[in-house]
C-alpha cells in the first residue's frame, strides 16, 4: 500500500525515494570533509575531477607506494624507511596534520582520499594484486600514523568507533603483576597506562610476539601497542573492501576513458623480481655434476658452504636445509639427474628404498618434476633470496639452513668462517660489526671482497666487470656466479668473452 | 574404490563375493559387515570358535570347510598346539600370540584384526563428526592412508564411519593420517572447475613434541629410542602447553596423543581453535615457541625481561621438574665436555672461570651439585666486580637454562598450517607395534604415571582378548559353547560387549569417549540456539 504512494510524492524527492531511479538522479554528495589527517577510506569519494587529476594522482601515489615496497624489499628497518621516504611524501603526497598552518590541509586531503580509491579499482582485478596492494597500503598508513602527534592520533582513534572494551580498574588491579610484566616499568606512567581487551584473534601479531597479556582467549593490549590493533584493522577493512570491489568491477558502467588508464596503472607497477631465473645465473662452461659440487662448494657462499659441510658430516640434512641447498644446486645449474644422484650419494647411510620413499619426491618437487599443475608449470620454486632465508623460517634444533650471519652465534660463525680459511683479524672483526648492526649482507658481501681479493682487482684492472656486476650481492647464486668467474678469470680467455657479453 | 564410498548404506556381505573369495578374505568381510550391527562382538566371538559352529549360517559353512586357513589368519582361542601348519601358513604367521613381538606390527593380517575388533570407530567419528549423524565435518575430512608397500595416498573421504573402517578392512593401510575438512569433497577436488573452490576449511589445531629434538639435552637415550627418564620431558611439556591453551587461549578440549614411539601430539578440538586461519595458528605457534635457533646458534633461549606472564608460569610450573627431573635423574653436565656448555651458558666471565676451575678439580661432580655451585660462587664473590647488575644478569641467564633445558620443544610447523596431516590417534606405530593412545590430561597424577613403555602393543592386544574369559561372568576358553549362548544372552539385555573392552585398551577408549561426549555437548548447545533463532526469523 504504502509502495503506490511513492510515485505521488512530491516530485523533487523522488529521486532519493525510487530505488531504480536513484542512480541517474543527481548525486546526493556525502559533503566530505577531512577532520583528520589520517583515513581509513570508508566512504568513496564523490566530487568531480578531470581525467588529468585522475591519472596524475595516482601516478604520484603509485610512486609512493612502489618506493615503499622497494625499501621492504631491501630489508630496511622503519626508521631508515621513514627517513628515505620523507621527501619524496613530500613531493608527491604531502599530508599535513591539522596542527600546520597549512591552507593546503583540504586538497591534500583530497588528494590522497581520491588517489587511494583511483588505486584500489586498478588493483582490484587479481588476488595477486589486490594482497599486494593492501600490504602497501598498509605500509604507507602505519608510515603515516606512527609519524602523527598523539592528541590528533586519540582523536582519529576515538573517531573510528572501534568496539575496543577499556579494561576496568577491578580488573587491573587483579592482573597487576601479570600487566606489569607487560608494560616496560616506567614510573608515573604506569598509573595512567590504559588497556583495552579484545578477542585474542583480533591482535594475532601482538600475540605471537607475545607483546599482549592472554587470559580464557582475551587480549588485554597496553595503549603503546594501539598502533598494530588500528593498522590490523584498517588491513581487515582495505581487504574486505578489494574483494567487493573486484566483484563489482565487472560491471563498471564505463566507457573507455577509464579503463585504459587503470589498465595502465595496474601495469606499471611491476614486482622487482625476487625470484631468479635460471638463464641468468648459469655459469658458461662450468662442469656442474654432482661429483664436481665438491670442488664447486668453495665458491658457494657462506651459508651453502655450511649446509654442504653438514651434509658431508651427518650424511643427511632436514627437510628445510634439502630445500635450500637443492634450489641453489638447481639455481647453479645442476639439473635434476645430476641432483637426484647427488643427493643419494650424499645420504649414504640409508638403503635405496628408504632415499626414494622419504627423499626423491621433495627434490623432484623443487625442480617441478612432480606436483600441482603451478608447480609442474612454472619449474618448480625459485632459488631462495637472501632476503627468504633471512627472514623465513629461522633454523630450529638440528636444523643447519638458514644464514650463517644471522643465524649462527658470534663463536660458531667466527669457528665457520675459520674453517674456511678466513683468519684475517679485520675482517673477522668487520663481520662482528655487522652481524651486531644487523647488516648480514654486508658481512657476508666483505666476507666475498676478503676471499677475492686478488681477482677483483685484476677484474677492475683489466676491466672485465663492469660495477653493476660488482654491487652489493643479494642472492647465493648471484654469489657463486661471481665467484665462480672471478676464479676462472685467467684460466680460459674465451670464458672471459663470454663474460663481457652476459655483462 | 570409489564406488565403495558412494554406497551410503551397510551392505551385508553377498553369497556371490563369498563364494569367489577364498575362506580368509570371506571371513573379514562378513566380520566387516557384522560389526555393524549391536550383535558384533557375538558374531565375532562366533568366529574365533568357528568350529563350533554358533555363527551364522554363512560364516558357519565356510569355518567348516576352511577350518586350518582361519585359523592360521585369525588369533584364536584355540591352545596353539592345536596348530597344524597349512601350506598357506608357511609364509603368513599362525598366531600373534604364538609368534608374540617377533611378528611385525604392521603386518597385514594383525592389521586388519585390529581394525576389525579393537579400533574405536564410532568414537573417531563423533570426535570428528561432533554429532551422532553424519555431517559434512567428517564427509568432508580428508584421510590419508600409508598403504603396507609404504605408498601413501592422499585425498581419501568418507560420509560415515562404516564406510571409512570397510576401506580401511580393504586395504589396511600400516597408519591413516588425519587432515583437515575441505569445502568440498576430497574426492571430488579434480572434478571442481574452479581449483581455488577446493580450500581447507577448518581443522584441529595440533601441536607435535618429540624426543628426538631433546637430543642435545638428555643424557640417557638418542634418536628414536626413549625411555621413562626422557619421558619426563614430555610430561613437562604437556603441562606448560596445557595450562596456555587453557588458561591464556580459553581452549578447553585438548586431547593428547602418544604418538607411538617417542612423542605426543596435541589436538585442540573446539570450534574456535579449528576454525583458526594460517596466521593466527602462527600466531599462537609463535607464542608457544621459545626454544629457538640450530645446534650452532648458541643460547637456545633469549627472552626479553620482565618475562612474560606465560613464561613466568611456565617457569613456576617447570622449575621442581628442573630439579627432580633434569638435574638429578639426566645429570645432564656430569661430564667436564658438558659442563663447558653450562659455562657457555653464563653471562658472567669471573664466575665461570671459578666454577671451571672448581669443577676441574672434582671432576664427575653431579650436576645438581654443580647448579648449586654457581649461586655459592657467586655469592662467595665470584661474580664481576665492576658490574652492578651482574645478579641480576646471573638470575636471568640462570633463569633461561631452566627453560632451554625444560620448556617444550615444539615441532612448530605442524602447528602453522591448517593442512598439515597428523596421525590419527588409535593407529598402531608400525615400528613399536604400540597404539597411539590418548593421554590422560585431567589428572596430574595420571599424567606423571603415564608410561610409554607400558602402553599396549597389537600383538599384545590381540591376546589379551584371546586370554579372556568373559570378564567373571560368561564361561572359559574350554566352555565355548556356553560363552557364545552368554553373550547372545548379554545382547539380548541391551549390553554388547565390545572386543577393546576385554583388553588394556579398555581406559584409553573410555578416556577418548569421555572427551568426545565432551566436545559433542559443547559442540550441540550453540546450534541448537541457532536454529531456534533461525526458526524465529522465518516466522513471519
Amino acid at each position: 500500500m504504502l509502495r503506490s504512494d511513492y510515485n505521488r510524492i512530491d516530485p523533487k524527492r523522488r529521486a532519493n525515494l525510487d530505488h531504480r531511479k536513484k542512480q541517474f538522479a543527481d548525486p546526493a554528495y556525502k559533503d566530505t570533509t577531512y577532520p583528520h589527517r589520517l583515513n581509513f577510506y570508508a566512504v568513496p569519494p564523490t566530487a568531480d575531477i578531470t581525467l588529468e587529476q585522475f591519472e596524475q594522482w595516482a601516478i604520484d601515489r603509485l610512486r609512493v607506494l612502489a618506493e615503499l615496497e622497494a625499501c621492504s624489499f631491501r630489508n630496511k628497518s622503519p626508521a631508515e624507511t621513514a627517513t628515505h621516504m620523507e621527501p619524496l611524501i613530500k613531493k608527491y603526497l604531502p599530508l599535513e596534520s591539522n596542527s600546520s598552518s597549512s591552507t593546503q590541509l583540504s586538497a591534500q586531503r583530497q588528494k590522497d582520499h581520491y588517489s587511494h580509491f583511483i588505486l584500489r579499482l586498478a588493483f582490484a582485478s587479481t588476488e595477486d594484486l589486490r594482497r599486494r596492494f593492501s600490504r602497501v597500503e598498509t605500509m604507507l598508513f602505519r608510515l603515516r600514523f606512527n609519524e602523527e602527534n598523539s592528541k590528533e592520533r586519540k582523536d582519529f582513534i576515538n573517531n573510528l568507533s572501534l568496539d575496543w572494551e577499556e579494561v576496568s580498574t577491578e580488573e587491573r588491579a587483579e592482573y597487576a603483576a601479570q600487566l606489569a610484566a607487560l608494560a616496560p616499568f616506567r614510573k608515573g606512567v604506569q598509573e595512567e597506562e590504559s588497556w583495552f581487551k579484545v578477542d585474542w584473534e583480533r591482535v594475532p601479531d601482538l600475540v605471537e610476539t607475545r607483546r599482549v597479556f592472554l587470559k580464557a582467549g582475551k587480549a588485554y593490549v597496553p595503549s603503546k601497542e594501539q598502533t598494530s590493533m588500528v593498522v590490523a584493522e584498517f588491513t581487515q577493512r582495505l581487504e574486505r573492501a578489494l574483494e567487493l570491489t573486484a566483484r563489482a568491477l565487472p560491471r563498471l558502467d564505463e566507457d573507455d576513458r577509464l579503463t585504459p588508464i587503470l589498465d595502465h596503472l595496474s601495469k606499471n607497477f611491476v614486482t622487482p623480481d625476487a625470484s631468479y631465473s635460471s638463464s641468468t645465473s648459469s655459469v658458461p662452461g662450468a662442469d656442474i655434476s654432482a661429483r664436481n659440487i665438491d670442488a664447486l662448494s668453495a665458491s658457494f657462499p657462506l651459508c651453502m658452504q655450511s649446509l654442504h659441510k653438514s651434509l658431508r658430516r651427518d650424511s643427511h640434512l632436514k627437510h628445510f636445509g634439502r630445500l635450500q641447498y637443492t634450489l641453489f644446486l638447481k639455481g647453479i645449474g645442476l639439473n635434476l639427474e645430476e641432483c637426484l644422484v647427488f643427493w643419494r650419494s650424499s645420504f649414504n647411510k640409508i638403503t635405496d628404498d628408504q632415499f626414494n620413499k622419504d627423499y626423491r619426491y621433495n627434490v623432484r618437487h623443487s625442480y617441478g618434476d612432480v606436483g600441482g599443475d603451478s608447480n609442474r608449470r612454472g619449474g618448480g620454486y625459485s632459488p631462495f633470496s637472501c632476503q627468504k632465508i633471512l627472514t623465513e623460517h629461522p633454523p630450529g634444533p638440528g636444523e643447519t639452513h638458514g644464514c650463517p650471519y644471522r643465524h649462527f652465534n658470534l663463536d660458531n660463525l667466527t669457528a665457520l668462517l675459520q674453517g674456511v680459511g678466513i683468519s684475517d683479524g679485520a675482517v673477522l672483526r668487520g663481520v662482528k660489526e655487522d652481524k651486531e648492526n644487523q647488516k648480514f649482507h654486508m658481512a657476508c658481501n666483505r666476507v666475498f671482497e676478503y676471499v677475492h681479493k686478488k681477482e677483483l682487482k685484476r677484474a677492475k684492472d683489466e676491466g672485465v666487470m663492469t660495477s653493476a656486476q660488482l654491487e652489493t650481492i643479494v642472492h647465493p647464486n648471484e654469489y657463486f656466479k661471481r665467484s665462480y668467474l672471478l676464479k676462472n678469470l685467467g684460466k680460459e680467455t674465451t670464458k672471459t668473452e663470454d663474460i663481457k657479453m652476459e655483462g | 574404490m570409489p564406488h565403495s564410498v558412494t554406497s551410503d548404506a551397510p551392505t551385508p556381505p553377498n553369497g556371490t563375493d563369498s563364494t569367489m573369495t577364498d575362506a580368509t578374505a570371506q571371513n573379514g568381510d562378513s566380520q566387516a559387515a557384522s560389526a555393524r550391527n549391536p550383535d558384533d562382538v557375538a558374531m565375532a566371538g562366533a568366529d574365533t570358535d568357528a568350529s563350533n559352529g554358533e555363527g551364522s549360517k554363512e560364516v558357519k559353512l565356510e569355518e567348516l570347510f576352511a577350518d586350518v586357513d582361519s585359523d592360521d589368519e585369525f588369533p584364536s582361542s584355540r591352545p596353539a598346539e592345536q596348530k597344524t601348519p597349512s601350506s598357506s601358513s608357511l609364509e603368513t604367521p599362525s598366531s600373534p600370540e604364538n609368534n608374540g613381538p617377533s611378528l611385525s606390527a604392521s603386518d597385514p593380517e594383525l592389521m586388519r584384526t585390529f581394525y576389525q575388533r579393537l579400533f574405536p570407530w564410532r568414537q573417531l567419528f563423533q570426535w570428528l563428526n561432533h554429532s551422532p549423524t553424519p555431517t559434512n565435518d567428517f564427509g568432508h575430512r580428508e584421510f590419508a592412508f600409508t598403504l603396507q608397500n609404504d605408498a601413501y595416498l592422499r585425498y581419501q573421504s568418507f560420509p560415515t564411519a562404516d564406510l571409512l573402517r570397510k576401506d580401511v578392512l580393504r586395504l589396511l593401510p600400516s597408519r591413516f593420517e588425519i587432515g583437515p575438512v575441505y569445502s568440498t569433497n576430497p574426492r571430488d577436488r579434480k572434478t571442481l572447475r574452479n581449483s581455488a573452490a577446493f580450500k581447507p576449511l577448518s581443522k584441529e589445531l595440533c601441536f607435535d613434541i618429540d624426543l628426538t629434538d631433546y637430543d642435545e639435552i638428555r643424557t640417557c637415550c638418542d634418536k628414536a629410542n626413549i625411555c621413562d627418564s626422557c619421558w619426563r620431558f614430555m610430561v613437562m611439556a604437556i603441562k606448560v602447553l596445557d595450562a596456555a591453551l587453557r588458561e591464556d587461549f580459553g581452549f578447553r578440549h585438548i586431547l593428547w596423543v602418544y604418538s607411538g614411539r617417542r612423542g605426543a601430539h596435541a589436538w585442540v578440538c573446539d570450534k574456535k581453535a579449528r576454525t583458526m586461519d594460517d596466521q593466527k595458528r602462527r600466531a599462537i605457534a609463535g607464542y608457544l615457541e621459545v626454544v629457538k635457533g640450530s645446534s650452532q646458534g648458541g643460547k637456545k633461549v633469549n627472552l626479553r625481561r620482565p618475562l612474560h606472564p606465560h613464561l613466568s608460569r611456565s617457569l613456576d610450573i617447570l622449575a621442581p621438574h628442573f630439579q627432580t627431573d633434569v638435574l638429578a635423574e639426566q645429570d645432564p653436565w656430569a661430564s667436564e665436555e658438558r659442563s663447558d656448555k653450562l659455562l657457555a651458558l653464563l653471562p658472567d666471565k669471573n664466575l665461570n672461570a671459578s666454577l671451571g676451575a672448581k669443577w676441574a678439580s672434582s671432576p664427575e661432580r653431579a650436576s645438581t651439585a654443580k647448579w648449586a655451585d654457581i649461586d655459592v660462587v657467586a655469592k662467595a664473590g665470584g661474580l664481576a666486580k665492576d658490574q652492578a647488575d651482574a645478579p641480576r644478569r646471573l638470575l636471568e641467564a640462570k633463569q633461561d637454562i631452566v627453560l632451554e633445558y625444560t620448556y617444550p620443544r615444539l615441532d612448530i610447523e605442524v602447528s602453522k598450517k591448517l593442512n598439515h596431516l597428523l596421525k590419527s590417534p588409535f593407529v598402531v606405530h608400525p615400528g613399536t607395534g604400540r597404539v597411539c593412545v590418548p593421554i590422560d590430561t585431567r589428572d596430574p597424577d595420571a599424567l606423571d604415571a603415564f608410561s610409554p613403555l607400558g602402553v599396549p602393543t597389537v600383538q599384545g592386544l590381540l591376546a589379551e582378548i584371546d586370554r579372556w574369559s568373559g570378564g567373571g561372568g560368561g564361561g572359559d576358553d574350554e566352555n565355548d559353547g556356553d560363552e557364545a549362548g552368554a553373550e547372545v544372552k548379554q545382547e539380548a539385555g541391551a549390553k554388547s560387549m565390545q572386543d577393546w573392552e576385554k583388553t588394556s585398551l579398555k581406559p584409553y577408549v573410555e578416556y577418548f569417549r569421555s572427551f568426545v561426549v565432551g566436545l559433542m555437548k559443547d559442540e550441540r548447545d550453540p546450534r541448537v540456539k541457532r536454529e531456534r533463532e533461525e526458526d524465529g526469523s522465518m516466522e513471519f
